[in-house]
């Protein structure tokens, strides 16, 4: 018990200074730059203590279940031999945790108003909804494909860099061509739809898959599942705005 | 009292989060492989310590962090803090901007060091990479990354240049450096460009874009304040791959020292050898 207490205390302390930088930069422009006094200090201390628990909690947990739970799966997978059930594991696993992610909702109700302003679509509440739907299933799929993708390079050992640059070419390719308007979005997106709980799971799963499979190293092959999770979203949403377009 | 509601209310949000991906989880446990999983009740525990420090998280952002940092975006990009006493911004020069790129870089920096999916990455790449990869230079890697990409998304921003020049002379730069790199840091490398930008980074970063873009005369908030997140994404990479060659470049020259040193001991024991047989045959 008394063991548990010093290794919790430690990862308090290893949160602690995870947040320091962030402290010291705020303070600094509040005090410094902007020459103002820190407002509601009550709330920040308390709001400072919830963040730092918080972060503690989530490594603490993230040890005990979430990488434990990635690396089983994809054992389990492994051991089972069925290429098409792991497969559709991966596309559900993409699909279903980045079609409700919040920031990707929030991002797509922007991306509505952006196109209704422009005249891109009719500026009333329906077709805003259902072109924010439309992007936000387009980026799951996306997302869906891409760990699809990624796991069938694992399980070939396809060199990552020849699928990623190739990615890259598209991208450039699909700028040239795409109307102007949905690109910002379409190159951010390919960052928002990787979420907290997303990118521990999906890393222990490539990890554990490398590992399983004969002939793989797990940090060549077992790394670069996020990579294409966050290409594949950009290819999409320019092809989306294409098509609306 | 109130903490606690508020508390409960952002757990509630978190477990409908990660309700989908707990329940492809549990069906494919349950359906296709059909084993109970390995150690449940640790996995369990595990689960409810993500969900609740997730939750912790997210409310100690909202209620210290969010606020103050949007706050200082707004005043840090407001045009009476630009050109003081202004209120409309008439002729600009991006030199006006120099705190505005400072903070975007200090604050990418920080707020990537306290992400959480980055810290789980790195944990992870320590761990399979039996050491070789440090958890913290990788997350500091990062973090510089994210501190330039920020900056210079900025600094795109006030003077209005198209965003995909920027995009794709990254990808240039993110192409010959991957021939010239470790393998072994390549898919490291091109994760680190997905896991930067969640939970801290995002609503900092989008609140920063969107002063910018809103201030600035003939930037419109709806379409330049996009794109800071494409660059946070990018420049990690780059990053990464730079702090692999700088390691490997020095573990190198350290090689090269060695050997040298050890050539010279040898040429002195050869020495030693010499005068030795010659006084032996004298």
């Amino acid at each position: 018990m008394n063991n548990q207490i010093i290794v919790f205390l430690k990862a308090l302390l290893g949160s602690c200074k995870d947040l320091l930088p962030i402290i010291l930069v705020i303070a600094f422009f509040q005090f410094v730059v902007l020459q103002q006094t820190m407002p509601n200090v009550g709330d920040i201390l308390v709001g400072l203590v919830l963040v730092v628990l918080g972060l503690t909690f989530f490594i603490y947990g993230l040890e005990m279940g979430l990488f434990p739970i990635g690396e089983s799966m994809a054992q389990a997978f492994a051991k089972k031999g069925s290429i098409s059930w792991l497969l559709t594991f991966a596309f559900c696993l993409g699909f279903g945790t980045t079609v409700a992610e919040p920031s990707l909702i929030a991002v797509a109700k922007e991306a509505a108003i952006v196109a209704a302003s422009g005249g891109i679509i009719a500026d009333t509440v329906e077709s805003q909804l259902s072109y924010a739907n439309g992007l936000r299933f387009t980026v799951a799929f996306a997302v869906g494909l891409a760990i699809v993708i990624g796991v069938l390079r694992i399980l070939r050992g396809w060199p990552i860099q020849y699928l990623i640059l190739g990615g890259y070419v598209v991208v450039v390719l699909m700028t040239i061509i795409a109307p102007s308007w949905i690109i910002g979005i379409a190159y951010d997106s390919g960052g928002v739809t990787t979420s907290t709980i997303t990118v521990p799971l999906v890393t222990a799963l490539g990890v554990g898959l490398a590992s399983a499979i004969k002939g793989r190293n797990p940090m060549i092959d077992g790394f670069g599942l996020i990579a294409f999770a966050s290409l594949t979203p950009m290819i999409f949403v320019m092809m989306y705005g294409m098509v609306i377009g | 009292m109130d903490l606690l509601f508020e508390f409960l209310n952002t757990l509630k949000n978190t477990v409908v989060d990660v309700l989908p991906i707990l329940s492809i989880i549990l069906g494919f446990q349950l359906l296709v492989i059909r084993k109970p999983i390995p150690h449940i009740k640790q996995v369990g525990f595990g689960f409810i310590y993500v969900l609740i420090g997730l939750a912790l998280f997210l409310l100690g952002l909202e209620k210290a962090l969010f606020p103050l940092g949007k706050m200082m975006a707004e005043q840090l990009t407001a045009p009476e803090f630009i050109q003081a006493g202004e209120t409309v911004l008439t002729s600009i020069h991006w030199s006006d901007y120099k705190w505005v790129y400072i903070f975007a870089a200090a604050i990418g920096f920080s707020t990537t060091i306290a992400e959480p999916s980055l810290i789980a990455v790195a944990i992870k790449a320590e761990e399979v990479s039996g050491g070789a990869i440090n958890a913290n230079s990788l997350r500091i890697s990062v973090a510089i990354g994210v501190a330039i990409g920020i900056a210079l998304g900025s600094y795109r921003i006030v003077v209005g240049h198209p965003i995909h020049y920027y995009i794709i002379a990254g990808y240039i730069v993110v192409v010959i450096q991957t021939f010239f790199c470790p393998k072994l840091i390549v898919p490291l490398a091109y994760d680190s460009g997905g896991v930067t930008t969640s939970t801290v980074t995002v609503p900092l970063v989008a609140a920063l874009g969107l002063g910018l873009a809103s201030t600035i005369p003939g930037r419109s908030p709806l379409i330049d304040g996009f794109g800071l997140i494409a660059f946070a994404s990018l420049f990690p990479i780059i990053a990464v791959m730079a702090y692999a060659q700088i390691t490997e470049a020095k573990a190198r020259r350290v090689e090269k020292k060695l050997e040298k040193r050890k050539r010279i001991k040898v040429n002195k024991r050869n020495l030693k050898q010499i005068q030795k047989d010659s006084s032996n045959e004298s």
